[in-house]
């Protein structure tokens, strides 16, 4: 192993280690488990008439789930990441040893994608199963599935990048907390009201046909519920602003989806590089 | 022999305030320099700037060779912070594992370090259950990996019993007699007298003294006291002959220079039918520490 990921792998081990000790691995998974057994329960009801299989139903429902959940968890596991090691003193020990900050971060990143993966893996996996029992053409709803599942990982790494970012700029667990829960509902519940308010004013005018698919490109919340829609035409009604995922062509909300892990995982190296241990 | 470290005209400003300045000093291998002052009077600053986590704002600082906070540096160096407190949830074990993966040293040699610090018996309980004293002992631990070559140890017997104290010097006796440069901050000046070579005095941001006890003893020339017993019902007696303080029933202070000492004495032997006991108090640390800190307010 070279000199740079040495160091990257214990902190990751360690860092998992912990997330088992604190529950976060135990509690994830019954979130996810639960809300996906809720999901398919509700979600198998309808199938017959619309004649679309049940584990395409489960998928968009699991979509309009995911994109509230799987950024909560992760911010949740994050937002302590460097605000906790600077009040315990750990952060300045750390950085005397031979390790980079960037490092610092990647193995933190690596256990908590890790106990995201977990639960995300085992609340879809509950879905396919409960959907392959109760409906043989469930099949043809796997690729959406796994679509979501990893597309799912990715937005959770961008909301685990968000948090480091906002713990390092806080400095203190609690207003890392306030913030965390501030861009929760800011790029979450927030920006989709705002542009919503914004197309019912314009009146299908500019902003709607020019601004608002960009707009919904630069949330990776929003690129990641229009990848997922859009490439599943069964659902595309399924989401409030679910008319605006057939102007915008799947490619464009994919790379969103791509890009947004890096940049946010980049403002978070820069955020922590700024901080004066 | 090449000093471990070095301070040359080290000069860190804050928004206007003045953190410290101008301050030089060297540490040699083997040497255990004691670095003392107020609270905010620059210790920790100092510490971070050696240990690269701050830059300077102008002078020079050479950690075993290398720029603060380099590679080579870092490698050599080992810290332990003031009130460090690990992650509750891991056991001592596993946080000195981790520190040893860090080094690229073999987690093997986690139980060891414990058990040389006194943690062995709680090594696999979580740091979580630990007390002050055994959390700063995980402290300790860490720092003792690899062998380093330069110790930079701030407060670090704060939280720690008497005995524990003196398990925490012998420890560091040992690491010095191994050629380790070890620079200590403490507030606890009678243990620093007893153990290190050397005192830095740092008041606000500048160094005030830098040298050994002995030295600073002789360049501060604090008057000596001699305390007298006298016998029953003489205490009037000796102090108006001795021209000395009466404290009590029996007790007589006098206070002389260095090179009074031998006249006094002599004084006092004269009165021998009067005086059951007497004894020679030198100036203490506080006692010079005050003199050392307060000198720019004259």
């Amino acid at each position: 192993m070279t000199a740079f990921f040495r160091p990257v792998f214990a902190l990751g081990t360690t860092e998992f280690r912990i997330a088992l000790r604190n529950r976060w691995v135990t509690i994830t998974v019954a979130l996810m488990a639960l809300f996906a057994l809720v999901l398919s329960a509700a979600g198998s009801a309808p199938t017959g008439d619309v004649g679309v299989d049940a584990l395409s139903v489960t998928v968009a429902s699991l979509t309009s789930l995911g994109v509230y959940l799987v950024p909560l968890m992760a911010l949740l596991m994050s937002f302590d990441a460097v605000a906790g090691e600077i009040e315990r003193g750990t952060l300045s020990l750390t950085l005397t040893y031979p390790v980079s900050r960037t490092g610092i971060l990647m193995g933190k990143f690596i256990a908590h994608l890790a106990v995201l993966t977990i639960a995300v893996g085992a609340g879809y996996g509950l879905a396919a199963i409960t959907a392959l029992a109760t409906d043989p053409e469930a099949v043809t709803g796997l690729p959406a599935l796994l679509r979501l599942f990893w597309s799912s990982i990715l937005l959770g790494a961008v909301f685990l990048a968000l948090g480091y970012a906002l713990s390092a700029i806080a400095r203190r667990p609690g207003a890392a907390a306030g913030l965390a829960i501030g861009v929760w509902l800011a790029l979450v519940v927030l920006y989709d009201l705002g542009l919503l308010a914004a197309v019912v004013a314009d009146g299908g005018g500019v902003f709607t046909t020019r601004a608002l698919p960009w707009l919904l490109l630069a949330n990776p919340a929003d690129a990641f519920r229009l990848y997922n829609l859009a490439a599943s035409e069964a659902t595309a009604a399924a989401s409030g602003l679910g008319g605006a995922a057939q102007t915008i062509p799947a490619l464009h909300a994919l790379i969103s989806v791509l890009l947004w892990p890096l940049a946010a995982f980049g403002l978070a190296v820069a955020a922590l590089r700024r901080v004066t241990p | 022999m090449m000093p471990r470290l070095t301070l040359s005209h080290v000069t860190k400003r804050y928004d206007g305030v003045t953190a410290l300045d101008a301050v030089a000093f060297t540490v040699a291998p083997g040497e255990r320099v004691a670095l003392l002052g107020h609270n905010g009077a620059g210790k920790s600053t100092l510490m971070k700037i050696v240990l690269g986590l701050i830059p300077a704002t102008s002078g020079q600082v050479e950690v075993l060779g290398a720029a603060p906070g380099s590679q080579a540096a870092r490698e050599g160096t080992a810290y332990l912070p003031e009130n460090v407190a690990f992650h509750p949830a891991l056991t001592g074990l596993e946080q000195i594992r981790l520190y040893l993966r860090l080094r690229g040293c073999d987690p093997a040699q986690a139980m060891g370090l414990l058990e040389r610090v006194g943690l062995g018996e709680a090594a696999r309980r979580r740091i979580g259950t630990y007390s002050k004293g055994m959390r700063q002992r995980v402290g300790l631990a860490q720092a003792l990996i690899g062998q380093p070559r330069l110790l930079i140890l701030d407060e670090p017997t704060s939280g720690l019993d008497p005995v524990s104290r003196r398990e925490f010097y012998a420890i560091l006796d040992g690491l010095a007699a191994e050629g380790a440069a070890i620079l200590l901050s403490s507030h606890a000046l009678t243990e620093v007298e007893a153990r290190t070579d050397r005192i830095v005095i740092l008041s606000k941001g500048c160094l005030m003294a830098n040298d050994t006890l002995h030295a600073l003893r002789r360049q501060a020339a604090l008057p000596i006291r001699l305390q007298i017993s006298a016998r029953p019902g003489a205490a009037d007696q000796v102090a108006a002959q001795l021209s000395g303080g009466r404290r009590n029933g029996v007790m007589v202070d006098l206070t002389c220079a260095h090179d009074e000492k031998l006249t006094r004495l002599g004084h006092i032997a004269a009165l021998k039918g009067l005086i059951e006991d007497v004894e020679i108090i030198p100036p203490s640390l506080e006692d010079l520490y005050s003199h050392f800190s307060r000198r720019d307010d004259q």
